[in-house]
């Protein structure tokens, strides 16, 4: 039933569980775990001491070697490459697009989930099936469609794709989620004498918050995330969201390694960010129609 | 109040009018909760009609026409002209086809396969509860995080002649098997593969600490019990209650494999010699690059022939979720 509700009920997702079985006290799986780990996030590391190198450093000594400079100067020049408004750029694709997705996913759900809708269950499933389609088939009558309505090229283009494509999964999880609300409350609400309208904002939205910050965590890195639509829809450098113009910037920067590792970081920190900020959500969000 | 109420039944006296809408009687002051609580008010109908009208429109009908502009020769200029099953004849002779084609199938395999076994083998090793455990997992799946284009800049940096790969390699004595890695035809889509792979692990591993979470503790103890070994125990009595997460791990893999693009554009383009070209980048080289519509198309619709069975086995799945 209540697709998110398992992973939302269990808080802490990870780390975080209840003692279960016995505890061992073996000193062999750290030994085995830590450098394992260290190897894990060792590209990251690499990456990270690359981009605060200087370009002299990483020409004379070569970009294996350890670091022997400490400059910000990497950052400073991918930020005057256009990262900066590409930010910016993420950031208005990457808010708009969250949050009409779910706020039109939350109405599709609520419709399924509590009325007589003939078919609901066939429309829940299409909608679904439709965010399963490879977005291949899509591409170019999609770059078609947007110039028919004189939308290419534009941020907006790329919200709307977006969004449609994003829908039929949010829906159908946040069907999921509304389908397990006690029947009691809906009662309760019409006896108060609250039409459907009013019981969706004022009872049905509260009440999802725990699926939508999940999915909301998860939909912000998805959208941020993004290369595939931009390429699409957007032609011009300076609406390039950051994925886009991260490949610009490796272009134009072939062998500066150091500012095409500081462009990876920049583009890397938003999404590390909600990561860190909404680790709770964004596990159970990525176990969102999955679990079971 | 007493006018909201009235104004709620005048919408309701609206809904019959939507097809099939209110299966039930029309409004009536006496109906039973029950009735009043499922039948459709209008707003309802709007709050599903936008959210359809947006996806109908933007994936369906996009979908729809993708298997018309694939049986065209269109180059995105005056009409398209029909050349039937032209373009799939074509692709059938179409060398780079072949190797996308080939390449995705490794890619599948070897993807998949190194993705699940790593992300399960992290599962059960991160599984129990104890000090520390948290941290690992974190580490592990934060790559899942970046963008497959940041993954794969990262990778490109590794990879370079004087990146940390070969460093590392000429550290450990085995500098005769440093090379450009990319740049090399011979290991360009294992290199891409690796990324996606480092990417992709965190995921599957969420999936089965998710499984392994609802296993029953019981029945291993009990098999404890009976002598069977630790292999034993995880082969014939936590696998088989792993299946559910496996079905949902298996079609997953599979589509996203089959959708593979920004690592491998941003890595590679599906260079150098086509040696890294999957269906999906080729799709884009054909249908954006060259701009030749039609034939991409047709990469497109094969792409979505070789995925449906997969898409079908996940909706299934969902659906049967759905009922219970």
């Amino acid at each position: 039933m209540a697709t998110l509700a398992a992973p939302a009920r269990q808080p802490g997702g990870v780390g975080q569980r209840g003692p279960r079985g016995p505890r061992r006290r073996s000193p062999w799986f750290h030994v085995a775990m830590i450098p394992f780990t260290l190897l894990y996030i060792s590209p990251l590391v690499f990456v990270v001491t690359v981009a605060f190198r200087s370009f002299d450093d990483i020409v004379t000594r070569g970009l294996g070697a350890l670091p022997a400079s400490f400059t910000f100067d990497g950052f400073t020049t991918a930020f005057g490459a256009g990262t900066r408004n590409a930010l910016l750029n993420s950031a208005i694709v990457t808010v708009t697009t969250v949050l009409l997705t779910l706020l039109l996913a939350s109405m599709a759900a609520y419709a399924l989930s509590r009325f007589a809708i003939p078919y609901r269950r066939t429309i829940l499933l299409v909608m679904l099936a439709g965010n399963l389609l490879p977005p291949q088939i899509l591409l170019i009558p999609v770059s078609k469609i947007s110039e028919a309505l004189g939308i290419y090229d534009t941020l907006t283009a790329l919200i709307v794709v977006q969004l449609g494509f994003g829908l039929g999964f949010y829906t159908f999880v946040l069907h999921g989620f509304m389908r397990g609300i006690p029947r009691e409350v809906f009662e309760a609400a019409i006896v108060d004498g609250a039409g459907a309208g009013r019981t969706y904002l004022r009872i049905v939205l509260p009440l999802c918050r725990p699926a939508l910050a999940a999915l909301g965590a998860l939909a912000t890195t998805w959208v941020f995330n993004d290369l595939i639509w931009a390429m699409t829809v957007l032609r011009t450098e300076t609406k390039f969201p950051i994925t886009a113009a991260l490949l610009n910037l490796q272009g134009s920067f072939v062998s500066e390694w150091n500012v095409v590792a500081a462009g990876a970081i920049i583009a890397a920190v938003p999404p590390a960010i909600v990561f860190f900020l909404f680790q709770k959500h964004f596990v159970s969000g990525l176990l969102v129609g999955a679990n079971k | 109040m007493a006018d909201r109420r009235r104004a709620r039944l005048g919408i309701m006296t609206l809904a019959p009018a939507a097809p099939q809408g209110a299966t039930v009687s029309p409004p009536r002051p006496r109906q039973t909760l029950g009735r009043r609580l499922r039948r459709v008010p209008l707003v309802v109908w709007v709050f599903l009609a936008v959210p359809l009208v947006v996806e109908l429109a933007w994936v369906f009908w996009p979908a729809i026409n993708s298997f018309w502009l694939s049986t065209t020769s269109w180059r995105g200029v005056g009409v398209p002209e029909s050349v039937g099953l032209g373009n799939y004849r074509a692709l059938l002779e179409d060398p780079i086809f072949a190797t996308a084609l080939r390449n995705n199938a490794i890619w599948v395999v070897l993807f998949g396969g190194a993705s699940v076994v790593g992300g399960l083998a992290l599962a059960v090793a991160l599984n129990r509860p104890r000090p520390g455990v948290g941290i690992y997992r974190s580490a592990i799946y934060l790559p899942m995080v970046f963008s497959l284009a940041v993954t794969g800049l990262f990778w490109r940096v590794m990879y370079q002649p004087g990146g940390s790969v070969n460093t590392a390699l000429e550290l450990v004595g085995l500098g005769s098997l440093t090379r450009p890695w990319l740049a090399d035809p011979e290991t360009a889509l294992y290199a891409v593969l690796i990324a996606a792979v480092w990417r992709q692990v965190g995921y599957i591993m969420v999936l089965y600490l998710a499984g392994l979470k609802s296993c029953d503790p019981t029945l291993e103890e009990a098999a404890s019990v009976d002598g069977a070994s630790a292999w034993q125990r995880f082969w014939h009595v936590v696998m088989p209650q792993l299946r559910g997460v496996n079905t949902v791990v298996f079609a997953v893999t599979v589509i996203d494999s089959l959708r593979t693009f920004d690592i491998v554009w941003a890595m590679t383009r599906g260079g150098p010699y086509n040696s890294s070209q999957l269906l999906s980048t080729y799709m884009f080289q054909q249908g954006f690059t060259i701009v030749n519509l039609g034939y991409g198309s047709a990469v497109a619709v094969v792409i979505f022939v070789l995925a449906i069975a997969f898409i079908i086995t996940y909706l299934a799945r969902a659906s049967r979720q759905e009922e219970d």
